[in-house]
């Protein structure tokens, strides 16, 4: 059984997807070991799988099965009751938790599988804010077709700028945006502010200073570069979220 | 690797110069009207235990009558617990 947070993308939010490819998750997992293990040893376990762990994609995946550095960033457990194991794990986009469970079985010595699942975090959607059901969707929609209330269906569907919180961010200057939003790469003269944590080749969110989101973008530099340089390529455009049009065109296409 | 959770790290604003933005482009996304909100919008959906997330997409797309919907990071009830995202077209 897995529930949880599940972020669902509308229209054009749907290009904003490959977002979710990079983001964290967190998850709390109830997992059954085969044999009775003194507590002590499962805290002690539970702490050796923080940090980076060497994992090997399960059979049915959707990745090549070779085996891959993950970064578990915490794990804490909730609750033991017999053999049953509630833990808490934050982890770096791609782990198995199922895959979790089997290896922490191995490592105890007693073997142990997943036995259910909640997500609760997926980057910056989680199960605390904003987090709604099929049912309260359909009462939003509801309330906007019979009573043109649109109150609910607003707060319940979230702008898609809300799935780059979690990611540094590039304001730039209206007169380079169509360019971005026909695939340009991001030059330093375009960028008005941004913040701080960008890394070479890690996501960054290329924004107008409306605060729309424009692309998402792969930084080729890091802010400190960034706030150094006057000429070169801050960013190059990885996924284009913006109609291009929306802001006038000021570049020249060469020939 | 961080060692930290994306969602933990606090940014700080740097200025590299003082322009502003023209009203005749683009709208602050609080402005949106609500079908440019829909058509620019994320659901954070509380899955149930059995639909699957194919099947939970078909229906946020029923309720909203949107064309095309997608979900990020599949949560399928036999699944490993983590894959890619996935799209789904309605055409």
């Amino acid at each position: 059984m897995v529930t949880g947070v599940l972020p669902v993308a509308l229209e054009e939010a749907t290009k904003a997807l490959p977002v979710f490819l990079h983001s964290g998750k967190e998850y709390v997992c109830l997992m059954q070991l085969h044999r009775d293990v003194p507590e002590e040893n499962v805290r002690e376990i539970l702490e050796e799988f923080t940090g980076e762990i060497f994992q090997k994609p399960p059979v049915r995946a959707s990745v090549k099965r070779t085996v891959r550095k993950r970064m578990i960033y915490r794990i804490s457990l909730l609750e033991i009751e017999d053999r049953k194991i509630l833990f808490k794990v934050a982890c770096q986009a791609g782990t198995y938790i199922r895959k979790l469970c089997a290896d922490i079985g191995e490592a105890l010595g007693c073997g142990a599988h997943m036995r259910e699942l909640r997500r609760i975090r997926t980057g910056p959607f989680t199960e605390y804010e904003h987090n709604y059901t099929l049912q309260e969707l359909q009462e939003a929609k509801r309330r906007l077709t019979e009573e043109n209330d649109e109150q609910m269906l607003r707060i319940i569907v979230r702008p898609v700028e809300e799935a780059f919180k979690h990611i540094p961010k590039i304001y730039i200057r209206d007169s380079a945006v169509d360019a971005i939003c026909h695939g340009a790469e991001l030059a330093i003269p375009g960028i008005v502010r941004l913040e701080t944590g960008i890394e070479p080749k890690e996501p960054v969110a290329i924004m107008t200073l409306k605060g729309e989101v424009v692309a998402l973008g792969e930084a080729a530099m890091s802010t400190e570069k960034i706030v150094e340089a006057d000429r070169g390529i801050a960013a190059k455009t990885r996924r284009v979220i913006m109609t291009p049009g929306t802001y006038p065109r000021e570049w020249k296409s060469r020939r | 690797m961080s060692k930290q959770p994306s969602w933990e790290i606090e940014r700080e604003v740097k200025v590299l110069a003082e322009v502003g933005t023209d009203s005749k482009y683009g709208k602050r996304p609080s402005e949106r009207t609500i079908s440019e909100h829909i058509k620019l919008g994320i659901v954070n959906l509380d899955k149930p235990p059995n639909p699957s997330s194919h099947q939970v997409v078909a229906w946020v797309k029923n309720i909203l009558g949107v064309s095309h919907a997608g979900h990020g990071g599949t949560l399928e009830a036999k699944g490993a617990g983590e894959t890619p995202w996935s799209q789904e077209y309605s055409q």
